[in-house]
């Protein structure tokens, strides 16, 4: 099967929509790529992190003098080193609190979770980095612990945090969030079907192939952080908050990101390392091993959802309502807006009522992954969607249809839809031949279904700043200031080379470190090629506004008077004068006696950046002997506004849906009775390998975002909204049978096969 | 790091020497693809390691007179593979060490390390099992034989002696119209651990099962020789009432764990459904044979 692409604009491009060679390929394919452990310093020792062992436990007292006085340590830190911000007051950086940052990176008054950050020590090997933690004597006094959020929210659950109060009343319910439209009691009163079903997700994580690392040197107080992160403008905020070392004093570099997907959008190691590097004074590296990222760092929240949808007999949804209900691990802040937001975001539903809350538990605290918490709302919203349909006797997909939302749509969580791409996703979907291609008949007792589902991400814009600067051959390098995790770098190659008119080989895009580019946000959001096309086409913009003026002064007529064209300055007509055009290298070799060097810069908080939608189709074949189920084929539509490298677009959208089947099928966090998670490794925390899956086809659908110069709308998360619904509805399809909690693995299949079987005889 | 001592002996006498004089602080490297990952982990700390891939006997695959092959326990799986007469002969043996692992592990993995590593999950075990293949051991005090199943003790443990080496499998003649397969079940398509492991190798005359042998995996503390499943097969001509049998003698033998890789109703189904998709198969290897 081919991965086909509509296209729909932009063909008169050169390189917007082009599938140019990546500018990162060769070195990663060569091992040459520079990632955050790749880095070394004369002088460097390295850091290890002492971890608790009690999923829950106070801690009475730490004693460090014996892990000091073992010859080759150089540096403890504990708490005591971190810059304390006290419960009482909410210190926000972006989305994160500093309040339970600084406890999440090391314990404070207590211990949360099993591999929770005690203490952490300096040494000339890591062999004694780890055996001085041995000698670190921790006096805990063990708690009762809670790891589920059914059992957290229950009034008799131990309470992680005393400061907490749901209700006037101690509880792990640490926040709610509440979308409210029009009123759900007349809506449900009107409806002629009423569906409500209950829903359960497991935790799972990002999955990124590169643990986290950093490396760190802080010399006359001033740090350089070397580490890979979806952001070294976060890096340096989070790490001035936590050392005290003031952002001037510190340069964060990015090093080659080596995946991300959210969950490197917070610090873990960095201000620890800072801090080791600082009493030291010798560079400190920390490198996290695989069982450390699962037991440490943060996957996305596990859930209880309960969803009730209504609709009259012609197939109109008149009233939707949701519960969810997220862990959010040991400290608050679970994905609750993009769960309870983007849940029914699809449809043009009258009355909505959408409520999240944020549930702490004794685990990992969470970390962003890819659309967080939306594909946790609309895995519940989009399986009550299938069972609507059957029950109403429709296609799943004339359903979506017939509710989609479209340009003026009032959206639950706010904002009321510009021209967006939704119905044209369904519509792809239904005119494509994987939906019309019959199912396979049962074969040796395998069974076949098909299953659908839609998806919305809100997107984001926010502050980028990009450099572009002419050099003296006529090349362009163009500096911005986000790790690239999506292909940006491509994108914005692309998007020079098509506003100057020039070759694509001929711009470099590099990724400035807090010292070289202005603040430039996360890469998180679906942002970042969306908000780097902004800024780099207004610096590419004000460059050729400089490269008409040189010409003018050139040709001694007013700069009005010249167009930039094909990458050549050229008189706007006859009556400007007769001369030769002027190419970019011409005028770059004249600059300095034209005025200097040409180069421009643009910092924009950048707005408008409207959401993205996702239809999704999936083939599935089940081994009811077995209980396995095999994806067959499997194919997405989205709504990219436009594609600037569709190559990267497909991966995106590939990559969504794989990583979302991992989450419908195989992928869970399984804790041990004591509290310890028991699967910290990918042979036993299964995520799909290349061979569990079909050729993962995509259509690109572009309704241009009339807010943006390219019309780009966020592309990199939509894709793993729809895959859980659109499995699991695949594989009631299949078996005439519905699961309420992921993962669909073997065991649950076959178990609950077995107890379909025990009831009808 | 600990220091390690490193040997590659060049003969099986030095090197039984060199790991009885190791005093229970040696390990055998034979593909190293558990002994490595383990002392990463830091789960085993050897002071020597004693490479035996350099021991002529240990990485050869010999026909023996009878028509039977000998296999050094230090083969790799893509050598099991690449024998020509081999995979005709014991069909089922070389797909179990060839699910071991990926292709990159194949070029390592032994059956050998497989069998010594003492996981109940281990791949190649029950297939080595159901085929009645004859385990060569040398040790301090000489040679000495045994049946593969008597091998493991538990997980992780082996009923050998100090300094002994398993040093290769002994693979019997096969009578015309026999055969062998092994299936496992895996949540997913590679790269995984076997949940439920099946070996079973028969002979069939005039479409009658004459002999039989059943071999399981990961569903007790060791690799399990399931006679009663043998017995339901031998004699029947492979009737849906004999796999019925000899399914459920499989599931009577099972006593495995619930954990992260399934659960005890799980693995006990299991084990039933994969003799009956074991023997089907070994059964039409057979009928061409």
């Amino acid at each position: 099967m081919s991965t086909t692409t509509t296209t729909t604009a932009g063909d008169d491009n050169k390189w917007i929509g082009k599938r140019t060679v990546r500018p990162d390929g060769a070195d990663k394919v060569t091992g040459r790529a520079a990632y955050a452990a790749d880095t070394n310093m004369p002088g460097m020792i390295w850091g290890k992190v002492l971890r608790s062992p009690h999923p829950h436990a106070r801690i009475k007292s730490i004693n460090t003098a014996k892990a000091e006085a073992h010859p080759g340590v150089k540096a403890v830190v504990t708490a005591k080193d971190v810059v304390d911000f006290p419960i009482a007051k909410s210190v926000m950086l972006g989305i994160q609190d500093m309040r339970w940052m600084c406890r999440n990176v090391m314990a404070r008054e207590k211990a949360l979770f099993v591999g929770h950050p005690v203490a952490a020590v300096a040494a000339t090997s890591e062999k004694i980095a780890a055996e001085a933690c041995k000698l670190i004597e921790v006096e805990y006094e063990v708690l009762p612990f809670v790891i589920d959020v059914e059992e957290a929210m229950k009034p008799d659950a131990p309470v992680l945090h005393d400061h907490i109060t749901f209700e006037g009343k101690p509880s792990n319910i640490a926040g709610k969030l509440e979308h409210k439209l029009g009123d759900v009691g007349e809506g449900f009163a009107k409806a002629d079907v009423i569906i409500e079903r209950s829903f359960r997700t497991q935790p799972v994580h990002q999955g990124y192939i590169e643990p986290h690392a950093c490396l760190v040197s802080v010399s006359d107080g001033k740090a350089t952080i070397w580490s890979s992160s979806q952001g070294q403008f976060m890096v340096r905020a989070m790490c001035a908050y936590l050392t005290g070392i003031p952002q001037n004093d510190i340069r964060a570099i990015p090093a080659e990101i080596g995946g991300g997907f959210g969950g490197k959008t917070i610090v873990y190691l960095e201000p620890v390392a800072t801090l080791l590097a600082k009493k030291s004074g010798r560079p400190v590296k920390m490198a996290m091993t695989r069982t450390e990222v699962f037991h440490a760092s943060g996957p996305t929240s596990g859930s209880y959802s309960k969803v009730k949808l209504g609709a009259t007999k012609d197939g109109k949804i008149v009233a939707g309502e949701g519960t969810y209900c997220l862990q959010a691990g040991a400290l608050p802040g679970s994905p609750i807006r993009g769960a309870a937001g983007c849940a029914f975001a699809p449809y043009d539903i009258p009355n909505v009522h959408s409520v999240g809350y944020d549930v702490v538990s004794n685990r990992s605290k969470v970390a962003a992954y890819r659309a967080p918490g939306a594909p946790i709302g609309a895995y519940a919203v989009e399986c009550v969607m299938d069972e609507l349909a059957e029950a109403l006797k429709m296609d799943p997909l004339q359903l979506r249809l017939k509710n989609a939302a479209k340009q003026g749509t009032k959206a639950a969580h706010g904002p009321t839809f510009p021209r967006i791409g939704f119905v044209e996703t369904i519509e792809e979907a239904i005119a494509h031949p994987h939906y019309k291609t019959p199912l396979a008949k049962p074969k040796n007792g395998v069974l076949h279904g098909r299953g659908v589902a839609s998806g919305f991400w809100f997107n984001a814009g926010g502050e980028s700043s990009a450099q572009v600067n002419v050099n003296e051959d006529g090349t362009v390098v163009v500096i911005t200031g986000h790790p690239d995790i999506g292909g940006s770098r491509a994108s914005t190659a692309n998007i020079v080379a098509e506003v100057l008119g020039i070759d694509y080989r001929k711009v470099s895009v590099l990724i400035g470190d807090t010292s070289v580019i202005g603040f430039s946000n996360l890469t998180g959001g679906s942002r970042v090629t969306y908000a780097s096309a902004m800024v780099v086409t207004q610096s590419t913009e004000n460059v050729i506004g400089q490269l008409k003026a040189r010409a003018a002064k050139i040709w001694k007529i007013d700069p009005e008077a010249v167009i930039w064209e094909n990458g050549e300055a050229r008189p706007a007509g006859d009556n400007a004068g007769k001369f030769e055009p002027m190419t970019l290298g011409q005028l770059a070799a004249q600059a300095n006696a034209t005025g200097g060097p040409i180069g421009a810069g643009t910092q924009l908080n950048t707005t408008g950046a409207e959401g993205g939608f996702a239809t999704h189709v999936c083939d599935v074949e089940v081994d009811p002997e077995l209980g396995i189920v095999r994806v067959l084929r499997y194919t997405s539509f989205q709504d990219v506004g436009r594609a600037i490298h569709p190559g990267y677009v497909e991966g995106q959208m590939q990559g969504g849906a794989a990583q979302g089947i991992g989450w419908a099928l195989s992928e869970e966090y399984i804790y041990d009775k004591n509290g310890k998670l028991d699967n910290p490794s990918f042979l036993d925390y299964r995520m799909p390998v290349t061979s569990d899956l079909p050729m993962l086809d995509t259509v690109i659908i572009e309704v241009p975002n009339p807010k943006h110069p390219q019309g780009v709308r966020g592309v990199g998360e939509v894709p793993l909204v729809p895959p859980l619904a659109a499995v699991s509805n695949a594989i009631h399809n299949a078996l005439g049978q519905r699961f309420y909690s992921l993962p669909m693995s073997p065991p649950k299949v076959l178990a609950a096969l077995e107890s379909k079987t025990a009831k009808a005889a | 790091m600990t220091d390690i001592q490193y040997l590659a002996p060049r003969t099986l006498d030095e090197a039984v020497q060199a790991f009885a004089a190791s005093s229970g602080k040696g390990r055998i490297l034979a593909g190293g693809t558990d002994l490595l990952v383990q002392m990463r982990a830091g789960t085993v700390t050897p002071h020597t390691i004693i490479d035996i891939k350099k021991i002529g006997e240990m990485t050869a695959i010999e026909e023996t007179a009878g028509g039977g092959f000998r296999v050094g326990a230090g083969v790799s799986g893509a050598i099991l593979r690449e024998h020509p007469k081999l995979k005709k002969v014991w069909p089922g043996v070389v797909e179990a060490a060839n699910l071991i692992g990926s292709t990159q592990i194949q070029g390592r993995a032994t059956a050998g390390g497989n069998l010594c590593n003492g996981s109940p999950a281990g791949d190649s075990v029950p297939a080595m099992v159901a085929a009645g293949a004859i385990v060569t051991i040398q040790g301090p005090k000489g040679r000495r034989e045994l049946p593969v199943e008597a091998v493991p003790k538990g997980p992780g443990r082996l009923n050998l002696e100090p300094g002994e080496i398993v040093v290769s499998f002994t693979l019997p003649a096969r009578p015309k119209g026999s055969s062998d397969a092994y299936l496992r079940m895996i949540p997913r398509t590679e790269m995984d651990i076997a949940v439920v492991g099946c070996g079973v190798s028969l002979t069939l005359e005039k479409g009658v099962c004459t002999a039989a042998r059943v071999g399981l995996g990961a569903v007790a503390p060791t690799v399990l020789l399931v006679e009663g499943a043998a017995k339901a097969l031998i004699g029947s001509k492979l009737d849906e009432a004999a796999l019925d049998k000899a399914a459920n003698a499989c599931r009577a033998a099972c006593r495995p764990i619930d954990d992260k890789r399934g659960t005890i109703a799980y693995r006990t189904q299991i084990a039933g459904v994969l003799l009956k998709r074991t023997a089907a198969i070994a059964a039409e290897r057979a009928g061409r044979n």
